[in-house]
């Protein structure tokens, strides 16, 4: 059989495809599976189904407040990784100088480098500094980890921005402030909103760096990995981990939504100017 | 979804005007004031961090004062003591055989969507990554779920008669981690390759075949060197933070998959011996990129000789 172009489309290719989803989606899947089932044990064949593990997180003090510190952590991440990735992807996309490339290397190095080693040198630098481990600490270094991520989503947002709109803007007397309000702004916008969205998800996940510099102040993964060692704990823990995936889910699929539909709308106005 | 790690974007700002001589200077400031809040930001909470890990894997530590003359006393205990080395050897084989695995597995569905992807593209990319934003913790303890004692696997091969016995051979092993750590890594092996397999010329591959090559010609000698940019970002943003991983060891190594990360938390915590644990940061780095390297080289090699 053969597809588009002449390129070889085989017949065991799509068979594949849907092994690799199911290997991919398996192990996501038995998370809310195994917090509706009424046993403390994570076995087949299942025991009837029950809401009472996430009822029972209701009550749980300390994971509500590991909570609110992984949402305080999330959204000042969010917030700051943003402003620095907004920064760099528009001095990378609209001007040319010497040492982008180092530049840009060393911001995106995170994602090139372990995870542990990122956290145990920001660890030293900070208690040699004399700060005490905080939320504050979690921040700092969530948002060297998140920078990359933000970077890629807000690169591609502004790359396909068009200078001269911006020139004419400022030919026709608009301040630098008044250009970037009402002419780069709203087109950049869903971007900006994509990496808000893809930073807070991922600050919400991270473990290694909330880990080490938390100090006494839980993540909710911090938390997690604290009830991990007793079995007994283990479908509150699976409640708890589903919530949070059907909230990941969610940002990332309204994230989508808004970079697809920015992307539909500059196209239509790229077909309307021609 | 829009976020591809390990890709080189590529800028294309419009030509400067010609009349402005001055325009480069004044744009090369421009740039660089724009970009050095993040640049600052990076230098201070990476770069220096990093710098000071170097420092401190040279000097010694007596209790709680730091003794800062030079001693290579560190790098030998990482790299003479049996223990670390075990752990050094298996931590590079276990992210050298997950990178290689993952990238392998990997291809195939990168190079369906961007051939057979068709409208839905995004679509399938959304699909993919979805599940590496799940709380890497949960999906870990998920395979611990799946392959333990009384776990998923086991009640699905015994119900289905394949063993009349749960096997414990499928968690605490270096296996569990190797299949864990393959899941979690999937999506950063599927972009790179994808973006690069975007990037290639659909009418080569048509002349390819035109000329007469099989389809596994045409994918050795057109495909396959020019998605290699692709497929060598996957490898390397796959084994080098994976030789460092600590949570997956953890939950489902047992004694025989333990890895070097465990070593290192030890000496930031009850160890406390930052300057043996930097040494062991270090050396962990430096080897693992060595052979990342190496195997780059081996594969540009070789797809230079199946070309």
């Amino acid at each position: 059989m053969s597809g588009r172009h002449g390129i070889p489309k085989s017949r065991w290719l799509p068979a594949y495809v849907g092994l690799y989803l199911l290997f991919l989606y398996f192990p996501i899947l038995l998370l809310p599976i195994f917090s509706f089932n009424n046993a403390s044990t994570t076995t087949f064949p299942l025991a009837g189904f029950t809401t009472k593990w996430y009822a029972s997180l209701w009550g749980n003090s300390a994971m509500l407040e590991a909570a609110r510190n992984s949402l305080i952590v999330g959204i000042s991440v969010a917030i700051l990784s943003t402003i620095l990735g907004i920064c760099a992807a528009r001095a990378l996309t609209r001007y040319r100088f010497r040492g982008k490339k180092p530049a840009t290397g060393l911001i995106m190095a995170p994602l090139f480098l372990p995870e542990i080693i990122v956290a145990v040198s920001l660890l030293m630098v900070l208690l040699q500094l004399g700060l005490e481990l905080s939320l504050v600490t979690v921040i700092l270094g969530q948002v060297i980890f998140c920078l990359p991520y933000a970077m890629s989503v807000l690169i591609s947002g502004f790359d396909g921005f068009d200078r001269s709109l911006e020139e004419a803007s400022l030919d026709l007397g608009e301040t630098a402030i008044g250009t970037f309000r009402r002419v780069t702004l709203p087109v950049v916008a869903p971007a900006i909103v994509s990496s808000l969205l893809v930073s807070f998800t991922v600050s919400l996940d991270e473990f290694i760096l909330a880990f080490f510099l938390s100090g006494t102040e839980p993540t909710l993964p911090v938390y997690i990995w604290g009830q991990l060692r007793f079995a007994a704990k283990l479908p509150g823990v699976l409640a708890l981990g589903s919530l949070m995936l059907l909230i990941s889910i969610l940002l990332l699929t309204l994230s989508e939504i808004i970079r697809r539909r920015a992307e539909h709308r500059l196209r239509a106005q790229g077909a309307h100017h021609a | 979804m829009a976020v591809l790690p390990g890709i080189e974007v590529e800028h294309r700002p419009s030509d400067p005007p010609k009349s402005r001589t001055r325009w480069i200077a004044s744009e090369e400031a421009s740039g660089l004031a724009l970009i050095s809040p993040t640049l600052l930001y990076a230098l201070a909470l990476l770069f220096l961090p990093v710098l000071i890990v170097i420092a401190y894997s040279f000097w010694t530590q007596d209790y709680l004062t730091i003794d800062r003359t030079f001693t290579l006393e560190n790098y030998r205990t990482a790299l003479g003591e049996p223990i670390y080395q075990d752990l050094l050897v298996r931590s590079l084989v276990i992210s050298l055989v997950v990178s290689l695995v993952t990238v392998t597995v990997s291809y195939p569905i990168a190079w369906f969507i961007s051939f057979h992807g068709g409208v839905h593209k995004n679509l399938w990319l959304f699909l993919i990554t979805v599940p590496c934003w799940t709380s890497y913790l949960l999906r870990v303890m998920s395979w611990k779920v799946i392959l333990g004692y009384g776990g998923v696997m086991n009640t699905g091969l015994l119900s289905i008669g394949l063993i009349d016995k749960p096997l414990t051979t499928l968690l605490y092993n270096s296996n569990a981690v190797v299949i864990t750590l393959v899941h979690s890594w999937a999506a950063f092996a599927i972009l790179p390759i994808y973006v690069s397999l975007e990037k290639v010329d659909r009418s080569l591959i048509e002349a390819a075949h035109d000329l007469g090559d099989n389809k596994l010609m045409s994918f050795l000698r057109v495909t396959l060197p020019l998605s290699l940019p692709g497929v060598i970002s996957a490898f390397l943003i796959v084994m080098i933070p994976t030789v460092g991983d600590y949570v997956t060891p953890k939950l489902v190594g047992g004694k025989d998959g333990v890895m070097i990360a465990t070593a290192i938390q030890a000496q930031f915590g009850k160890g406390a011996n930052w300057p043996l644990g930097a040494a062991l940061s270090v050396t962990t780095m430096v080897v693992v990129s060595a052979i990342a390297g190496l195997v780059v080289l081996l594969l540009k090699l070789l797809v230079r000789v199946t070309k």
